[in-house]
């Protein structure tokens, strides 16, 4: 039986119904933004390894050249989104909610955009094997556009616990005033159709369901028209609207509502038969394939009050934040607050000097009107709007009580993890409580934690290594001590006939002899070998060899 | 250009503290104005009181306890605890037992327990409880409906403990329709004699009942906006409901209707306002229902088994005892996982 029972639709629980301002930005088509003077590229714009860098500083470099390439499995390579000159390797401030710098490569733009030999097209994915369209794919650096940036190709090779089913596009934007995703879905219809099939062919599943918000029929309109032109290849692949509950968006919730299936808790959508890429993924496969065009651009919304012409731009993966917002027309007076990414889940940034990553789908600039007060929090009242409002079930309050007073057992013990910091609880919450915050602490101490005991644990295991490592090294001293005293012995016990004895017997007498000279002549006269047991010895033991 | 930043989510959408706590208060408005039509000004002498008493009360424990004033007197939770408890004092209560009850409700039943959102027991409950063991005559003396009483009476009486000449207390009071159940089933008498009597009206009390709706709309109107959960009062009146009606279908000369359990004011003031109080009650789905449950079958009991007439106000405190023992047991099933087991599903 199919995952995507008929057209009846599963709901999640919680979630909220939240203004989604998709008007700001969806008035004029998608603007390519022009080319910036300076490109900031961070090495690590996704989940997994920093790439290794493959140029040198002052080297020229052309569009789509490969700068650094992913190093190890879960990695995921980095081009020039254009030519110029690589001028420095250093840290610069980044989008990141740490607000902490990180290496980026500094391109020099030269404004020509000369294109750099590109890998050649696969015009017809289907003579290709999956192994060679993964292997573009990866080489291309595409990762995850909905904001994740997992490594795509990696996502396409799931681990055959369960043969996968469904492939679903999610077409639901994660968030408020995020459009980048409805805009592609219009414009690009054809080429994220394109990217389908060739995902389908690789994962080899035929049912493909793309869930797109109740809100954006002009989406769906441009995905079905482009089914059609597509005709008995796209078979199988369908559209379907989703209600626009914040956050249908987040991968779990729309599995959820299409399949009626919920990913395991700590598991990933592949138990369950099921892979979802974001629709804008899609695209860039597409690109990668047919075109041999790697991931140097992606569609960003750059909106808010706080913005004079909110639009939709496709701009190159390292433009200053600066540089969009200037093509959009600047900011307006009462811009209060930069935003990466939706004012649910999205992180403040202090300078817009950061540049955008492949993960990056929003700049928002919000105005105080459209901020939460800024008020102090006051005490938890219990009512329980964060857990009717949680689309994981969790008790958010309880989560918030443990956290606060470090239990993080407990913590632990009431879901964290399962938690998906979607804001929701925090949104709602009447005495303005950081909710979310609480539980980014307690997940980072418990990480901390499990790190610290992983140390530990390491530490240990070697400590009583060496222990056991010189307890062998004495066991083993032991042994051949007692093996050779054995074989002395043994040796001797050969020997006890009586020849042996004589000669040491002789030996003493003589010894004594001796000695009793001796200490009447010289008491001072060294003795070395006085009795020439030695010698005795030895004409012993060659007797035997002879 | 630089920014200010701070954790997401970035937008609240929600209402604050304040506004939950306002609502509460308008919720009580046409439950307060059928109290005060049938049994007086003395309803209002009593929550003015209560407010100020309140206000002071809060302001002085913030003040010693170092809290902030501006943002805590302005979460109005101090005059939410005195309407609640206003409202469940007979009209005509000497003024000094309506202080000492907020006094006490305030003081030792919120503050020292820690305060806005610690408090393990109703607040207006314990203030309740304190003037019923202490002054449980006065507790128990209602006015009758429509006693005549002009405003400057009512407030010469509740003041200063003087009646006009020519008027008697004993005059001027009757008894409860519970008390009035109570006491005449004691007597032996059946409930189609009780019933009869001028405390009755359409289904219950006489002027009771109207109150009744009236705290009843307010309440809807709570659960509407998702002030109050809603599992609470459905599960504290179903819970009645059907333990009076086993009752009564058994036995209905010697056992009230359930209506009349219901539509006793109390038990749907009680539900709307009383257990819903989200600090004491329980916080997960299912644990408010059984939470709800708990009170309407305790508050059965103590009016159809107890000493008391009444018993919401007790059996409000007793399920506050056990709201962390049902929260612990009620926990909902987290997302992806199978119920009842803490550890993750098997793949």
């Amino acid at each position: 039986m199919s995952l995507a029972r008929s057209f009846s639709q599963w709901r999640f629980n919680g979630g909220l119904l939240l203004d989604t301002h998709l008007a700001e930005s969806t008035q004029q088509p998608v603007l390519h933004s022009t080319l910036p003077e300076w490109l900031i590229l961070p090495l690590q714009q996704h989940i997994g390894t920093a790439p290794k860098i493959d140029v040198e500083i002052g080297q020229t470099v052309r569009k789509g050249q490969l700068l650094a390439h992913a190093d190890g499995y879960i990695s995921a390579a980095l081009h020039a989104p254009s030519s110029g000159v690589i001028t420095a390797l250093e840290e610069r401030p980044i989008a990141h909610p740490s607000g902490l710098s990180a290496l980026c490569l500094i391109l020099h733009t030269d404004g020509r955009d000369e294109w750099d030999a590109l890998p050649p097209p696969i015009a017809d994915y289907k003579t290709a094997d999956p192994l060679t369209l993964r292997q573009r794919i990866r080489q291309a650096g595409i990762v995850g556009l909905g904001g994740a940036a997992f490594p795509t190709s990696v996502k396409l090779n799931p681990v055959p616990t369960t043969p996968i089913q469904l492939l679903i596009l999610n077409g639901a934007e994660c968030e408020p005033y995020i459009t980048c995703d409805d805009m592609l879905m219009c414009e690009r219809a054809h080429d994220l159709i394109g990217g389908v099939l060739i995902m389908r062919y690789m994962l080899s599943v035929e049912e493909v369901i793309i869930g797109v918000e109740d809100n954006k029929p002009e989406a769906c309109a441009a995905l079905e028209a482009a089914l059609e032109k597509f005709g008995a290849e796209a078979g199988g692949i369908a559209v379907r609207q989703v209600p626009t509950i914040y956050p249908t968006g987040g991968e779990k919730q729309l599995i959820r509502v299409l399949t009626g299936q919920e990913v395991p808790s700590n598991g990933l959508p592949a138990d369950i038969g099921v892979i979802c890429q974001n629709v804008g993924t899609a695209v860039a496969v597409y690109e990668a394939v047919t075109q041999g065009r790697p991931l140097i651009s992606r569609y960003i919304t750059v909106t808010g009050s706080g913005i004079q012409q909110p639009r939709v731009m496709e701009a190159l993966i390292g433009t200053p934040i600066s540089e969009l917002v200037h093509q959009c027309g600047g900011y307006t007076e009462a811009a209060q607050r930069l935003i990466v990414g939706g004012p649910m889940m999205g992180f403040a940034v202090p300078s817009d000097e950061v540049p955008i990553v492949k993960g990056a789908n929003c700049i928002l600039v919000a105005t105080t009107a459209e901020l939460a007060p800024p008020v102090p929090a006051m005490p938890c009242i219990r009512c329980g709007a964060c857990a009717d409002v949680c689309p994981a079930d969790l008790l958010p309050q309880q989560l918030y009580w443990h956290a606060k007073t470090k239990d993080f057992d407990k913590v632990a013990d009431y879901h964290l993890f399962d938690c998906i910091e979607c804001g929701c609880c925090a949104a709602v919450c009447p005495s303005h409580i950081p909710l979310v915050q609480y539980y980014r602490f307690a997940k980072t101490e418990i990480w901390a934690r499990e790190r610290e005991r992983q140390q530990a644990d390491l530490a240990r295991q070697r400590h009583e290594f060496r222990l056991e490592r010189l307890e062998r090294d004495k066991r083993e001293k032991e042994t051949k001590l007692r093996k050779r005293k054995e074989a002395l012995q043994q040796k001797s016990a050969e020997k006890t006939d009586d020849t042996k004895k004589e000669v040491i017997e002789a030996a003493v007498k003589r010894a004594k002899a001796k000695k009793a000279s001796q200490k009447t002549a010289d008491p001072v006269a060294p003795v070395s070998d006085p009795v020439g047991i030695a010698e005795s010895l030895d004409s012993v033991s060659q007797d035997r060899d002879a | 250009m630089q920014f200010s930043t701070a954790s997401s989510p970035h937008i609240f959408v929600g209402p604050s503290v304040s506004r939950i706590m306002r609502r509460v208060l308008y919720a009580m408005l046409p439950g307060i104005i059928a109290l005060v039509w049938f049994f007086g000004w003395g309803v209002l002498f009593n929550i003015v009181i209560a407010s100020v008493v309140a206000v002071l009360a809060e302001t002085l424990m913030l003040f010693l306890r170092g809290k902030s004033l501006r943002l805590f007197l302005g979460d109005c939770s101090a005059l939410v605890t005195a309407w609640l408890l206003a409202a469940a004092l007979p009209s005509l209560l000497p003024w000094w037992m309506t202080v000492l009850g907020v006094a006490f409700a305030i003081v030792i039943a919120k503050h020292l327990y820690g305060g806005l959102g610690h408090n393990p027991f109703n607040p207006a409950m314990v203030g309740y409880v304190i003037l019923l063991i202490s002054f449980p005559l006065e507790m128990s003396t209602w006015p009758s409906v429509q006693h005549g009483l002009d405003f400057a009476d009512t407030a010469r009486l509740i003041f200063l403990n003087q009646l006009p000449p020519d008027m008697m207390l004993d005059a001027l009071s009757s008894a409860t329709p519970l008390d009035t159940v109570k006491t005449q089933l004691g007597l032996g008498q059946s409930m189609a004699d009780i019933s009869t009597g001028p405390v009755f009206g359409i289904i219950a009390g006489y002027g009771w009942e109207w109150v009744a709706l009236g705290f009843l709309a307010g309440g809807l109107w709570l659960v509407y906006t998702r002030t109050a959960a809603w599992q609470i009062p459905l599960g504290l009146l179903s819970s009645l409901a059907l333990l009076a009606g086993i009752f009564y279908v058994l036995e209905p000369q010697a056992y009230a209707s359930p209506w009349f359990h219901v539509f006793s004011v109390s038990a749907i003031y009680g539900a709307f306002f009383i257990a819903t109080d989200p600090v004491s009650a329980s916080t997960t789905p299912r644990g408010r229902l059984l939470y709800g449950a708990g009170v309407g079958v305790l508050t059965f009991v103590i009016r159809v088994f107890g000493g008391y007439p009444d018993g919401i106000a007790f059996a409000v405190l007793l399920m506050n005892i056990a709201t962390p023992t049902i929260d612990q047991y009620t926990q909902p099933r987290v997302f992806g996982t199978v119920r009842g087991r803490t550890d993750q599903p098997g793949k």
